[in-house]
């Protein structure tokens, strides 16, 4: 979840009444956001490198606040200060509009040439024009691209932004791709001029960029927008050019958004310019750009798109469970930026979706919109009538029973993870890998998450090697799933559920497991013998201490294994006393 | 236990002195080791209140084994001095002498002997005195009759540095009379027996009385894991309030399942190699229900069912991604699916309660894999004010009365609400679990029918059992490296109180 840091004092000035922190952290409640912390930047300067660093610095009191991740509208103190007044009915949400250039002249134009097509296909570009900005403003423009980089725009990989003093550059802007060793400019806050290769390598090392690199580093061609007279606008997604650079006295911006997803290409310039349009000298009007695409079709933008959804009265009430009149339920949607009104057809509710709500995809979008703006907590709580009859699923109806039981047979029950490394189920155990039909994990971040288990005994050694401590003799057990390949299933994979136990004292202790299993097969109501019932047979098994390990089969099927563990299995697991064991599949007993 | 002859001596003894006697005194009256006389108190103390005795400590000075040598023959220095002719003694016989080493310097110390260095035949010892006086022995043949209070602190200092003698501190009671004193002896019987029952013979017997300050012996027996009796107290609750058991018995998911289904799009962070478990063998799910997963791609990638959908290329070698299921929600989406493929809907309940995984950092609260619980309704008509009056009897049961609910977002639920409850302790609203009603989204593409809703929430088993047994630190709850001394102790469950 996005959290956005807003000056509190600017944000109540914004909002035209100050608050008291309960009070705002329950509109926020409300509101479906959440008041995370209240701080300032000396406290964090303070908590991160200590007091003496934080001397000096800002103490104004900062609000984080935690935004719903498909509110891209809410990223700025702007568009938070908009949808509260709105919420609030203290202001009626804006109305966005795209204009052409003043005076009848040309709208600046971006065209893209076919070599994009196999780095970064997608460009929409929009311009801001006589633009007031004060330090506050400024910061929170940047803030709000960083905001979107990282969110809707998922780290640059799906839409980059570059935004440029319109002022010092001359269209018509051409966006291609060239071979990294062609391109030479002087990039944002540098004082020389760099060949994207050279870049690639120096922002190797700077913090904030490494992460971007990756996007388009073997890419054989680097995407790069040039204006009229070849001045390089931006190398995106990873830096613009320092000639474009926009600063408090800019007052026309160009901005452009480059993606490979023509969607959120068109959000995201969406949200860049409803927000800050606010400061033009015409307050959210946009002036348009076009789009000129290699196959010569030509393209406007911003969309600033309006939508209408026409939904009834009846269906908001009976998903949200309340009963009121559509004018009322009109009232609520406007609240949410959504202006609706009672086309008086029925109850029929024509709702208007602005640029700013991409999140609104469906009418249940809007029926939620209806229901916060009603009061989640205000709706009368019902219970449904469904009448159903519960079931336990067989398999773990027989684990609880058993495990129950084997509690009361004096063993204590351990729970182990399902995650574990290799060496655990392999050659701790004294099995080859390839043989154990495990599931193996791409990513893990460390060893202990290579493989999904394929016994439960690692699990079980382990619990005891981190309680030698107690007194003796240990006696655990687990029911729980393994994991193994299986092409039967659709994933490849079925989990199998067993039941594992360990008996570890002084001596080995065969006879109390092999207790054990007698004392589950009665609870089984298997008998001992060698056609229908259970029995068990010498065998050979790599984990076993040999001449210890008998396998057991129940109705002639081997259903698993019981015995003295192998010594070098003990050590492995750092284990000092000897140790029995039991492990089998519960699942035919079903 | 001690004699019976010896136990009366003692509480004859006892008898005798107003305000009591020390252990060590009745030893040397009684002519027997100290010891001995510990275990007559001992034995005399489990009688009940004959005596009571409180252990105190003293210290004394003892002669060390050295000590006790010198004081019967004398210091090394006199030994040496003594063994010294008129006519002199070479030195180096001197020093085959046992005392030799030691009695030479001392004595040279002392100026009762002198070295000719020059003699001929070697060097040679005479005595420069004609008599001399043994102070050390003296002093330590006083110790050695308990007169040590005679010598100087300083002189007791220098003995001990000589390794002459030794300060011990000695363990000793102080006896006095107890409210049932006497001085003979009635032998009390510590349990009823099988014999004395047939005899009658209890009737007469004392019985030593019990301690019931004492715990008790543990009883031999398993004990059930903290985690998992939650687990069964929560699978009780959905039980009682008619939810049927989904199989959840299957970790390995397709990425299909557990994202697509749900009208999660492909590009989503939760999809990202830092979030979740890819499977590398077997990397990819083989098999699809075909005409649904073609609704799924339209409604992702063009919409429908009266929805924008998310306009991206929606692709199908991302869906056949397997991974570790990173929510139950999966196995909802399969049920559900399965529910439509029914001739004729009927209204379900369901639950599950199993581990799902994340590839996400970890901390004192964070593990790669925890268990998730979840509740689904699907029926016709059901409204938002039914989802929250279920997850008010749910929690209700859970001994939670105090329920708000706040807006939040869900990629599959709409609306989506956190749940909170107040925390009495805490004094303030704590999150408890997420709910939502399913986007028509994900329902309309497998088939269910347009007017059914399908409600839903979750939470974690962790974090309430941690709660319930206070439990700061989830590893020693879950995996390994459990304290299993936790586990013996902790006791049932019982979540509504």
């Amino acid at each position: 979840m996005p959290t956005v840091s807003v000056k509190r004092d600017l944000l109540f000035e914004a909002l035209g009444q100050t608050y008291t922190d309960e009070e705002f952290d329950e509109l926020c409640f409300e509101f479906g956001l959440e008041l995370d912390e209240i701080t300032s930047e000396k406290d964090i300067i303070s908590r991160e490198q200590g007091d003496e660093k934080a001397e000096g610095a800002s103490d104004v009191v900062l609000y984080k606040i935690d935004v719903p991740a498909n509110r891209y509208d809410l990223l700025c103190l702007e568009g938070l200060v908009r949808g509260l007044q709105v919420f609030k009915e203290r202001m009626e949400a804006p109305r966005y509009k795209r204009v052409s250039p003043a005076n009848g002249g040309e709208p600046q134009r971006l065209v893209i040439t076919e070599e994009t097509a196999s780095v970064r296909p997608y460009a929409v570009a929009a311009v801001l024009r006589n633009i007031t900005f004060t330090q506050e403003r400024y910061d929170s423009f940047i803030e709000l691209q960083e905001k979107l980089h990282q969110n809707v725009c998922r780290k640059r990989t799906l839409v980059a932004i570059g935004t440029h003093d319109l002022d010092t550059i001359s269209g018509p802007f051409t966006y291609t791709a060239k071979p990294p060793a062609d391109i030479r400019f002087k990039p944002l806050n540098q004082s020389k001029e760099y060949t994207a290769t050279e870049l690639m390598s120096l922002y190797k090392a700077d913090s904030h960029l490494k992460h971007y690199l990756h996007i388009i580093e073997n890419e054989p061609l680097y995407p790069i927008i040039y204006d009229s007279n070849g001045i390089v606008l931006s190398m995106p997604p990873i830096i613009n050019g320092d000639h474009t650079k926009i600063s408090l006295n800019t007052k026309n911006i160009f901005i452009e958004c480059t993606a490979t997803d023509h969607t959120k290409a068109k959000i995201t310039l969406d949200m860049v310019v409803t927000m800050f349009s606010e400061y033009c000298e015409e307050p959210f009007t946009v002036e348009e750009a076009e789009v000129v695409y290699p196959d010569g079709r030509l393209c406007v933008y911003p969309e600033l798109a309006y939508r209408t959804e026409t939904l009834s009265g009846d269906f908001i009430n009976k998903k949200v469970g309340i009963n009121e009149s559509a004018e009322s339920i009109a009232q609520l949607l406007t609240r949410m930026c959504l202006r609706s009104e009672i086309t008086g057809e029925d109850d029929q509710i024509q709702v208007e979706i602005p640029p700013t709500r991409s999140d609104v995809i469906h009418a249940c979008d809007i029926m939620e919109d209806a229901a916060i703006a009603y009061g989640f907590n205000n709706i009368v709580r019902s219970t449904p009538r469904t009448y159903t009859v519960a079931n336990q699923l067989p398999l773990n109806k027989l684990t609880e029973l058993l495990r129950q039981d084997l509690a009361a047979a004096g063993f204590t029950e351990a729970l182990t993870f399902a995650l574990c490394s290799q060496e655990d189920i392999a050659d701790k155990l004294g099995k080859n890998i390839a043989e154990t039909r495990a599931v193996h994990i791409s990513n893990p971040k460390t060893a202990e998450f290579q493989v999904a288990r394929t016994s439960l005994l690692p699990g079980l050694l382990k619990t005891v090697a981190a309680n030698r401590k107690m007194p003796l003799p240990l006696k655990l057990f687990e029911i729980s799933d393994v994991v193994l390949k299986d092409e039967t299933k659709d994933v490849g994979a079925r989990n199998n559920r067993r039941l594992c136990a360990v008996y570890y004292n002084k001596s080995p202790g065969f006879e109390v497991i092999h207790g054990l299993l007698d004392r589950v097969m009665q609870l089984l109501d298997v008998k001992p013998g060698r056609n229908q019932g259970y029995h068990i047979q010498a065998a050979e098994d790599s984990t076993f201490f040999p001449g210890r390990c008998a396998e057991i089969l129940s109705g002639g099927k081997s259903i698993g294994h019981l015995g003295v563990l192998h010594p070098d299995v003990l050590s492995r697991f750092e284990l000092t006393m000897p140790c029995s064991a039991i492990d089998i599949d519960i699942e035919p007993f079903l | 236990m001690a004699d019976t002859g010896l136990l009366e001596s003692l509480l004859r003894l006892v008898e005798k002195v107003d305000g009591g006697i020390d252990s060590q005194d009745v030893a040397v009256d009684l002519g027997v080791d100290h010891q001995v006389i510990v275990g007559a108190v001992k034995s005399l103390q489990a009688l009940g209140e004959v005596i009571s005795a409180e252990q105190k400590s003293s210290k004394h000075w003892e002669l060390t084994g050295e000590g006790c040598e010198i004081a019967e023959q004398g210091s090394h220095e006199a030994r040496v001095f003594n063994a010294i002719p008129a006519e002199g003694l070479p030195q180096n016989q001197l020093m085959k002498m046992q005392s030799g080493k030691v009695g030479f310097s001392k004595a040279m110390s002392n100026k009762w002997i002198r070295l000719d260095k020059a003699h001929e035949g070697g060097p040679r010892v005479f005595k420069t005195v004609e008599t001399i006086e043994d102070t050390v022995r003296d002093k330590l043949q006083l110790v050695q009759k308990g007169l040590s209070a005679k010598l100087e602190e300083k002189e007791k200092n220098e003995l001990k540095k000589r390794k002459l003698l030794a300060e011990v501190t000695v363990k000793s009671y102080w006896i006095t009379k107890g409210s049932s004193f006497s001085t003979t002896i009635t032998k009390q019987e510590t349990e009823l027996t099988p014999e004395m029952i047939a005899s009658g013979s209890w009737k007469e017997k004392k019985f030593k009385p019990y301690n019931f300050e004492a715990m008790g012996v543990a009883p031999d027996c398993g004990h059930l894991h903290p985690l998992m009796k939650v687990r069964t107290q929560f699978r009780q609750i959905f039980l009682e309030m008619g939810f049927t058991e989904m199989p959840t018995n299957n970790f390995i998911e397709s990425s299909f399942w557990n994202f697509d289904s749900l009208f999660q799009p492909q590009q989503h962070p939760a999809r990202d190699q830092h979030d979740t478990f890819f499977i590398s063998d077997p990397a990819l799910a083989h098999e699809f229900p075909q005409d649904y997963l073609e609704r799924v791609k339209k409604v992702h990638s063009e919409g429908g069912y009266g929805s924008q959908g998310y306009k991206y290329d929606w692709k199908i070698e991302e869906a056949q991604k397997n991974l570790l299921r990173t929510h139950t929600t999966a196995v909802s989406a399969r049920m559900l699916y399965k529910l439509a493929q029914q001739e004729k809907f009927t209204p379900v309940k369901y639950f599950s309660i199993d581990r799902v995984f994340r590839n996400e950092t970890l901390d004192a609260t964070h593990l790669a894999e925890f268990h998730q619980i979840e509740g689904v309704v699907a029926d016709y008509g059901l409204t938002l004010g039914n989802l929250m009056g279920v997850l008010h009897q749910f929690f209700t049961k859970l001994g939670i009365t105090k329920l708000r609910f706040k807006p939040a977002f869900n990629p599959y639920t709409e609306p989506s609400m956190e749940v909170f409850s107040y925390h009495e302790g805490l004094k303030k609203w704590v999150e408890v679990g997420n709910s939502g009603v399913f986007r028509p989204e994900m329902l309309l593409p497998m088939g269910l029918p347009e007017g059914v809703s399908v409600i839903a929430w979750g939470l974690s088993l962790e974090r309430p059992t941690m709660i319930k047994y206070g439990i700061n630190n989830i590893r020693e709850l879950v995996g390994h490296k459990v304290n299993l001394q936790m586990v013996y102790d902790s006791p049932i469950c019982r979540l509504d109180s």
